[in-house]
């Protein structure tokens, strides 16, 4: 905890947390929270055709003790959100969240009695793919993104 | 074809049937609520009429468009027999209860719930009356006309929102 905070802004913290992100960017782990259609489009990401794991996302785990990447895939209805929260919470640091989809991004066309309008009202999410479903291109493309965005992580983050 | 049907519950059922139609080719039969059960028992164990499946129970909410503002429908089928009918039930707002049909076909048990989570029709002598879909402590019956568009009621506290 101390030698992060000591270490931020010194070349060797930066040469540090530059490899930490490295290392984590192309190790993620995800738990696909696959509740609707947007699951055939994840599937074909993750299957051979457009092979998620080129990018390091290789391994879905079905337990979100192990997974590290929360990749929330479909309608959320509010019957399910304590469901959600509970997986959130189960995960341990560090952890980054997708919205796949429109429906997880914004509720989507869903726009009634029973339906979350867009998970970041119950849980932080790092990138939204739009689309209904996305293409498979707009995931990897949103992976890419996100891998951006634990590269940029500095260091203080980390602790 | 169930033009023999509608005569059927006419002959036995004639003072509470109040009216029937048919579109498309399927039969309607709208009925009084007080003799819903003894209609539902005879269209099942009448030889001749032998309706063994239920397929649908649902409700249509003539807001504002009528004077007995529900109506509860019962899609029923015979596979021996190949009719169908379809039973209509008016209720008022006010009085909205029916005799449960669980004793006459057990598989409406959920159709039931349903109707009374989404419509707040009451079942009497249903056996598990609760709601199916929507959670405990949901405040009304969504898919009423009158339910506000917009009304939320989330389960568990959003975030920025105090638990």
């Amino acid at each position: 905890m101390g030698l992060e905070s000591q270490l931020a802004g010194t070349f060797v913290g930066t040469r540090f947390s530059d490899a930490l992100n490295w290392a984590r960017k192309y190790s993620l782990f995800q738990y696909p929270f696959v509740t609707a259609c947007c699951g055939m489009e994840f599937m074909s990401t993750a299957c051979s055709h457009y092979d998620i794991s080129r990018f390091g996302a290789e391994i879905p785990r079905f337990s979100p003790r192990q997974a590290d990447l929360l990749i929330v895939v479909g309608t959320v209805s509010h019957k399910l959100a304590p469901v959600l929260r509970k997986v959130y919470d189960q995960m341990c640091d560090p952890k980054w969240v997708v919205a796949f989809g429109a429906c997880a991004s914004s509720g989507g066309f869903y726009d009634n009695y029973c339906t979350v309008q867009g998970i970041d009202t119950l849980i932080p999410v790092d990138v939204y793919i739009p689309g209904c479903p996305p293409r498979p291109e707009q995931v990897l493309d949103a992976l890419m993104m996100l891998q951006e965005k634990i590269q940029a992580e500095p260091l203080e983050k980390q602790a | 074809m169930s033009q023999y049907v509608v005569g059927r519950i006419q002959e036995k059922f004639g003072a509470a049937v109040l009216s029937t139609h048919a579109s498309q080719g399927d039969d309607t039969v709208v009925i009084e609520r007080g003799v819903l059960l003894d209609l539902l028992f005879f269209l099942r164990d009448d030889a001749e009429l032998a309706f063994n499946l239920p397929i649908d129970l649902t409700v249509v909410d003539w807001y504002r468009l009528r004077e007995l503002r529900f109506e509860v429908v019962y899609h029923l089928l015979s596979t021996s027999k190949r009719h169908r009918i379809r039973i209509k039930v008016p209720l008022d707002e006010d009085d909205l209860k029916l005799d449960s049909s669980f004793p006459v076909w057990p598989g409406l048990d959920w159709f039931e719930r349903e109707a009374w989570d989404l419509y707040g029709v009451t079942f009497e002598g249903h056996p598990n009356h609760k709601r199916i879909l929507m959670w405990e402590g949901f405040e009304g019956h969504p898919l009423r006309k009158d339910y506000p568009i917009n009304q939320r009621q989330p389960m568990t506290a959003l975030l920025g929102e105090k638990a």
